[in-house]
């Protein structure tokens, strides 16, 4: 379909599509980053008594698969990624109380941060929108973070995944630091880390025994479902 | 305006840079996570030992050290309110070293990336971005550069508003190389042809490519760019190859013998400006003075190696059709 077959001006009216048509749409609107349209559609479909889990998993997850395709392949850049995520949290915001009430299952919990000395926080936010839109509850610990951070992070939350991110060659190696600390207090095999940033690659992250390297978000989300299976199998 | 840049540049045709800041002040002891800015106050002496380091391989143009120099980047230690000072320091002692030799020694005061994302996507407003630049500006225009260096940086925006901030506080050239890391472009999706559009249409002195995945990805970067706009100065500042973790210590894989050769295709490929990024030192600067003394072989320019975007390239955003509504 192109755009001249569909008028810039056409009168979409959500009350008449069917639920099909509706998250087509939302992949759409997701795709180009429309947080007012996404919220409209995540309403539509509450008022046709959807489950708030179906509307995460069919709507916003599934349409962020598409984005992170996409991403991954290079059609797509940050600009877009972002925009999208923004549209998937505002879908988010509505469906997250709702979740909380109707007890919805949870894919994982995952804690991440920008390791210490490192301000960059552009691949990390990606990520933590990306797996959020996955449907993984998210513990973003921002920038900046020290041994302590994580650790007392990892304390509250009980994740099965943490994630640290660095863009600086200065900053990088203090991932081993953050490993080596989970090791000493006994805990380096209860949590899956990835570890991901320009700078790094995978020979870096075995060097520091981390889990996985994780080229970009779409990788990151995909390698954390991977070791949520085998968690789940073990 | 007194360009010393363009001066020695009609001088030598090719000006050879520096290499890394970063991965030189680790082997000088800076610690994983902290800033390097304030070296230039606390141990002047071993930020002087690296710039006449990288003088006596043969740059002849070297980078202040001041790549996280903005509010933005120092806030996160605290040293916010230090830009000026800290700026003004790291053009002050790469100056001593440009001057202590009899020849010229061009001092580029080194501007990188905020770490920000500009509104709407981020939190940064535009005006927020261009009065932090010309705040970093400033401290190098006073402490005594010869021009400014805009690089790694990945948004034409953010290029846009730092060419800005320098220009409301300083005459100095400027000049703006970006990081095309991401499948040809950068992060955000710029094209190497959209760079050079914009870039030279803004009035940039020069501008080009650093950082990034190695030299391969730099080749394609400056072929386009030169194919399209011939008449563009650009520079080339590589990263050593890729850097790998062995025993505990940071090791990139391009050897010194491996920059060589790049200088040399760079050059026939288009580039005047030349130089090294992370992981070079100066014994890679020095293989790369040695190699472009070597005459010129327009043989290296018949294909770039690396990724490279066709220029007819869709703008990204256009990469799935769309539906409109309203």
């Amino acid at each position: 379909m192109s755009d001249e077959e569909l008028e810039d001006d056409e009168e979409i009216i959500l009350s008449e599509m069917s639920d099909e048509e509706i998250i087509e749409l939302m992949f759409d609107d997701l795709y180009d980053g429309y947080a007012e349209e996404i919220e409209e559609e995540v309403h539509e479909l509450l008022g046709r008594s959807w489950e708030p889990y179906d509307v995460l998993t069919k709507g916003l997850v599934g349409g962020m698969e598409v984005v992170g395709r996409d991403f991954r392949d290079g059609i797509l850049f940050v600009p877009e990624v972002l925009m999208a995520a923004k549209a998937m949290k505002a879908g988010m915001a509505i469906l997250r109380p709702l979740l909380a009430e109707t007890g919805a299952p949870k894919i994982g919990t995952m804690v991440i941060g920008t390791v210490k000395g490192d301000i960059h926080d552009i691949g990390k936010n990606l990520v933590s929108m990306m797996m959020e839109g996955a449907g993984f509850e998210v513990v973003d610990l921002g920038i900046n973070n020290d041994v302590d951070k994580y650790l007392s992070a990892i304390d509250e939350y009980n994740p099965e995944i943490l994630g640290m991110s660095a863009l600086l060659t200065t900053t990088m190696p203090y991932m081993r630091v953050v490993i080596d600390a989970l090791k000493t207090k006994g805990i380096r095999d209860d949590i899956t880390v990835l570890v991901g940033g320009a700078p790094l690659n995978e020979a870096f992250a075995e060097d520091i025994e981390a889990d996985a390297y994780c080229r970009d978000a779409a990788v990151a989300v995909e390698t954390a479902k991977k070791f949520m299976q085998i968690r789940q199998q073990a | 305006m007194n360009n010393l840049l363009a001066q020695l540049l009609e001088e030598e045709k090719v000006i050879l840079t520096d290499g890394a800041t970063g991965t030189q002040l680790f082997k000088l002891g800076l610690e994983s996570g902290d800033p390097p800015e304030p070296w230039n106050v606390d141990y002047p002496e071993r930020i002087l030992s690296m710039h006449r380091g990288y003088i006596q391989a043969g740059s002849r143009l070297i980078l202040t050290n001041s790549f996280g120099g903005t509010s933005f980047r120092l806030k996160l230690h605290n040293m916010q309110d230090r830009v000026y000072e800290l700026n003004k320091a790291a053009a002050e002692v790469a100056r001593i070293a440009a001057d202590e030799v009899d020849h010229l020694v061009i001092v580029a005061g080194s501007i990188g990336p905020t770490g920000e994302i500009l509104q709407p996507m981020g939190q940064m407003s535009y005006e927020e971005a261009v009065a932090a630049f010309a705040e970093q500006a400033r401290g190098l225009t006073d402490g005594g550069a010869d021009a400014l260096w805009i690089e790694t940086l990945s948004d034409l925006n953010e290029v846009k508003a730092a060419i800005e901030g320098c220009r409301s506080v300083s005459t100095l050239p400027i000049c703006a190389a970006m990081t095309f890391d991401t499948k040809g472009r950068t992060m955000m999706g710029v094209t190497p042809h959209e760079a050079v559009e914009k870039l030279t249409g803004w009035g940039v002195f020069a501008l080009g490519a650093n950082c990034g995945n190695g030299p391969d990805e730099i080749e394609s970067v400056i072929d386009t760019m030169h194919q399209i706009m011939p008449e563009a100065i650009l520079i080339a500042k590589s990263n050593a190859g890729i850097p790998q973790w062995i025993n505990n210590e940071l090791i990139y894989d391009g050897t010194p013998a491996v920059m060589a050769e790049y200088a040399q295709r760079v050059r026939a490929l288009g580039a005047s400006i030349i130089g090294g990024c992370c992981g070079s030192a100066p014994e890679h600067i020095e293989a790369m003075g040695e190699a472009l003394r070597q005459p010129f072989d327009p043989a290296l320019a018949v294909e770039a190696r690396g990724f490279k975007v066709e220029p007819s390239a869709e703008a990204s955003s256009s990469g799935r059709r769309r539906r409109r509504r309203r």
